[in-house]
């Protein structure tokens, strides 16, 4: 009764390759503990972190932990490409199935929806509301909320690793494969709520973020002024407002079926896995869109500051972006062309798909004519950006070739599409994250990232990527499935072999990863940021000091012109202390982020495990946080002049010594 | 003397990379097709990719010719910063990638009435019709005018097209051979279309690629494209086989194994492909209007008209019903709604 179906044989420690795992996670928390406790540092880190509101905190918070879960999301990339290599034959490899299918559904998720998200929404807080020129986000602490309920789903991915099963349906849920009767484990549950909380948490991330943009733009920041990363931000917003519901519905009715014997996705009693399918492909493809276009916005801005030029086709672009977003929710069928529907529907979203071609290409080619008569430095974010350039066209010549229908018969569900997917997903989205993380990350911390083991990683992951994917598209020509964890034919197997490599090289660029930030931390003296605009940028969030100080703005810019901050530092109007401070009014550190978070992490585990009463007893507090929080009247407290005073005078004093410096120079 | 070892070197990596690419060919069955279907599709993809490329090629040049030639330490290069318009520019980089899509689009149109699956291959020979049943995890295959089965192994007749109808007793899988072309999803409760035809004979491989759980990767099965004369050899050797598929065995092989032998069933179970549909359509009564003497090809896709006339227990003979038109791909639910409606 009080653990629900929960049994002690429901801990994998008998199988050495999930012990191992588990054992070396869990030593890496309790010695992480151990130092937290050790340093005393429990206290700090709550009030200062955990139930932080400050958007650049909770920002750092997402990446810190999209970056862990990368590493998780990586692991099982790695093995799943070890499995392939040597799993031919009489060799069984040394994953069972079972196994290995769960593999596949967790690096799906994970990169999905615990990698790539959470870094998206975490470079969204570090930068709107100083690119905008506001103070912090719209609703701060519904900000932190979304941050630890994102993170609540993290962890029930990293429980399922531990205690009992992942779901082995694949990260896009395959019915009627997850329903009960095929799938009766906990694995299909763990899935269907992490993916749950992490999407109510991302909705809610993006309702904060288009009241942000919309309502708290600088004075004089018309929308067509608006810096190119803060377009694609709200239009992202817009689709993950438009589309998540969707998937949230879908996984309600998933439940539905799993926990009161429904039929939605089921084969008999009217069910229809076709229906599942449409839902899924109605978020899932605007969903792709949701974590490439910020990726874009970055590239734009990239391009921008470091060609020292104006970006080329500023209003090409902001309407290739929404054409885009428009588009995107108008092509999902072209996941499943092979269900046996009339040409005609196949036809009409064959075309749709290959249309979404025409405003990406555009964007492409506005980014080169911003590097045309420019006078281009070949600094860590270029390099991923032009990295970009050059692989993504590739992943988009075959997305338009699996948009025909016909052609897509023979490739779709192979090693082709996995290739295709992996070509749009590690070029758009991956190198664009990582282009905003080494051009932010200044800002954010006050010191720059160590180029030498930035240009690494990025070499790292360029050459791995293509040693590692491109071998798949001639394996798709081959007609090799994919998600096989064993095959007969011999003639994979080099193709196989040379991927599995191409992952080691990758690894190699993770690596470089976190030795630069590593190095970056311990030499950071050598490489500070006294200036607060060290690639010489143009737009706002550079005039500050860094680390930009909590209140962001002293005073709130009133914008003239798009790049407002390159216009100032022209006509000789930026870097002006003004005459008077004021108080400022910032919001508190509150409590309910992590709380919520933790409540909901409860609330997932017993459901997950039938625990009942645990499933509504946290209910009810999630239900009693919310309502304390809206009758609680102390969420303010006052920053005063003289505070402000004292921080920007210290900023102007380093800025006049730097200055100095480079007038020497 | 260096030079000519490395003229070597050279010669011999060219050497070693030619070969591995003409093996690679070989061995992309997919582009090296055996059937009508899959060569025109592989056509297809050919011709898309050198479109494509008329975008594509220029970023490769133009990413790193910009990169060199306005580098920063290259202060003879012309530098505008404010220049961020060009109409002319705009003009290009807008059209071109629409014209591509127009001529794209209309292939597309095209090809996807060509080689739409549901459409019979035009020839002189009769087709072949084989109901393909998906199994945890095997693959059964029924020859209804011959009355014998297959188990795990597809036996077909070269130069001759095959009609396929695909169901499944389980979870959802995609019927695919690549040296054919097409794949296809087979659906519990819903029938499929698929028409290939193998040119030539020969040894080929399918399988399933959706993933269907642990036997998944067990789920594939040989296909022999024989020339006319060994078809009728092996149809004569085949109704003589002790095996039998009878319900009893057909309920056997159902049960979720990987992997059972190749199988040769000289009988079957007459119209086991409806009789494996009907209990996923139990609730709209679908089963019954089939056991009230509906025509073999399902009553479920008469048109509207005729359903009615099923439910009044007369069964139905869709006379006007043509084969393979457009109203053949409609499924169950699409008479479903109307029925819903009809009972409101």
């Amino acid at each position: 009764m009080i653990f629900g179906k929960l049994q002690l044989s429901d801990i994998p420690y008998d199988n050495p390759v999930i012990a191992g795992a588990l054992a070396s996670s869990t030593i890496l928390a309790l010695v992480i503990i151990g130092l937290i406790t050790y340093y005393k540092k429990w206290g700090y880190l709550w009030k200062e972190w955990l139930t932080s509101v400050d958007h650049k905190k909770i920002g750092m918070m997402y990446i810190i932990f999209s970056l862990v879960m990368l590493l998780r999301g990586f692991a099982d990339g790695i093995m799943m490409r070890a499995q392939q290599a040597m799993a031919v034959g009489d060799n069984q490899g040394y994953l069972p199935s079972h196994h290995y299918d769960q593999i596949f559904g967790a690096h799906g998720t994970i990169m999905i929806i615990f990698f790539a998200m959470p870094f998206m929404v975490g470079l969204m807080n570090l930068v709107i509301p100083q690119q905008i020129g506001a103070r912090d986000v719209a609703f701060p602490v519904l900000n932190s909320i979304s941050l630890w309920l994102t993170a609540a789903g993290g962890a029930l991915m990293m429980i399922s690793l531990g205690v009992g099963e992942f779901s082995n349906t694949g990260w896009t849920g395959i019915a009627p494969l997850f329903e009960k009767a095929f799938n009766p484990g906990v694995g299909v549950d763990y899935w269907m709520w992490a993916f749950q909380i992490a999407g109510v948490g991302t909705t809610l991330a993006g309702v904060n973020f288009i009241v942000t943009i919309i309502k708290m733009r600088a004075p004089g920041m018309t929308l067509m002024k608006m810096p190119l990363f803060t377009w694609t931000t709200i239009i992202t917003n817009v689709l993950m407002v438009l589309s998540f519901p969707v998937i949230t519905a879908a996984l309600a009715l998933l439940a539905c079926d799993r926990y009161l014997d429904m039929h939605f996705f089921t084969n008999e009693l009217g069910g229809n896995m076709m229906l599942w399918n449409n839902l899924f492909w109605m978020w899932g493809h605007p969903e792709v869109y949701i974590v490439i276009l910020p990726a874009f916005g970055v590239y734009s801005e990239v391009v921008a500051t470091y060609s020292r030029k104006k970006l080329f086709g500023y209003k090409s672009l902001v309407w290739a972006t929404a054409a885009i977003m428009l588009l995107s929710f108008t092509v999902w069928l072209h996941h499943y062309f092979t269900m046996g529907n009339t040409t005609d529907v196949n036809t009409f979203f064959g075309i749709t798909t290959m249309m979404i071609a025409i405003p990406t290409g555009v964007k492409i080619y506005d980014w080169l004519f911003t590097m045309y008569r420019g006078r281009i430095t070949f600094s860590v974010p270029m390099y991923w950006t032009m990295g970009f350039f050059v692989t993504f066209v590739v992943g988009g010549m075959t997305g338009v070739l699996m948009a025909i229908p016909a052609a897509d018969f023979v490739v779709h569900n192979s090693l082709f599409l996995i290739a295709h997917f992996h070509n749009m997903l590690i070029p758009g989205v991956l190198y664009g994250y990582m282009a905003g993380y080494n051009y932010w990350f200044p800002k954010v911390t006050g010191f720059k990232l160590n180029e030498k083991w930035g240009k690494l990683s990025f070499w790292g992951w360029a050459v791995g990527f293509m040693v590692a994917f491109y071998p798949l598209y001639i394996l798709g020509f081959m007609g090799m499935p994919r998600r096989i964890s064993h095959y007969d034919n011999p003639e994979w197997q080099p193709y196989l072999i040379v991927a599995a490599i191409g992952t080691l090289i990758i690894g190699f660029g993770i690596f470089a990863t976190l030795v630069q930030l590593f190095l970056s931390i311990k030499d950071r003296k050598k490489n500070l940021d006294t200036t607060g605009d060290p690639w010489n940028a143009r737009t706002l969030e550079w005039s500050t000091a860094s680390p930009t100080p909590e209140y962001n703005f002293a005073v709130i810019p009133h914008v003239k012109e798009l790049d407002d901050f390159m216009r100032m530092k022209e006509d000789g109007t930026a870097y002006k202390q003004p005459e008077k401070y004021f108080d400022i009014m910032m919001p508190k550190n509150k409590p309910y982020g992590p709380l919520v978070g933790a409540f909901t992490i409860a609330f997932g585990f017993a459901i997950v495990w039938y625990i009942w009463w645990l499933v509504i007893v946290s209910l009810i507090a999630i239900i009693a946080l919310v309502i304390v929080m809206s009758f609680d009247d102390d969420m303010e407290y006052i920053i005063p002049a003289e505070e402000v005073k004292r921080q920007e005078d210290l900023h102007f004093e380093k800025l006049a010594i730097a200055m100095a410096q480079s007038d020497n120079k | 003397m260096r030079k000519s070892k490395l003229t070597k070197l050279t010669k011999g990596i060219v050497l070693l990379l030619l070969t591995a690419m003409m093996s690679g060919c070989k061995d992309m069955v997919v582009l090296n097709s055996k059937g009508p279907i899959g060569r025109s599709e592989a056509e297809l993809i050919y011709v898309s990719f050198g479109l494509m490329l008329i975008v594509v090629l220029p970023v490769f040049v133009m990413t790193f010719w910009f990169a060199i030639r306005y580098r920063d330490s290259n202060k003879k290069a012309t530098y505008k910063p404010n220049w961020a318009h060009s109409n002319k520019i705009e003009f290009v980089v807008w059209t071109v990638p629409i014209i591509i899509i127009v001529i794209l689009s209309f292939l597309t149109w095209k090809s996807t009435k060509e080689l739409d699956p549901y459409k019979p291959i035009e020839s002189n020979v009769k087709p072949l019709e084989v109901d393909v049943i998906s199994l945890d995890w095997n693959w059964l295959f029924v020859y209804p005018e011959d009355s014998v089965a297959t188990l795990n192994e597809l036996v077909i007749e070269s130069g001759r097209p095959v009609s396929f109808r695909l169901t499944s007793q389980t979870v959802m899988t995609s019927f695919f051979i690549p040296q054919l072309g097409s794949q296809m999803y087979a659906m519990a409760g819903m029938r499929t279309r698929l028409n290939l035809m193998a040119d030539v004979p020969g040894t080929y491989m399918g399988r399933n690629l959706e993933y269907s759980g642990n036997g998944y990767h067990k789920m594939n099965f040989k296909v022999l494209a024989k020339t006319p004369e060994d078809f009728k050899a092996w149809l004569k050797t085949a109704k003589t086989t002790s095996d039998t598929l009878t319900m009893a065995q057909y309920e056997e092989i159902s049960k979720p194994k990987a992997g059972h032998p190749v199988k040769v069933y000289a009988s079957i179970v007459p119209d086991l492909f409806d009789k494996v549909m009907a209990p996923f359509m139990d609730w709209m009564n679908c089963h019954e209007m089939k056991m009230d003497g509906c025509s073999h090809e399902g009553a479920c896709e008469c048109s509207d008209k005729q359903m009615d006339k099923c439910h009044d227990k007369t069964g139905c003979e869709c006379p006007d019903m043509k084969k393979d038109s457009p109203e053949m791909g409609k499924s169950c639910h699409d008479m479903d709604n109307k029925k819903m409606e009809d009972n409101k």
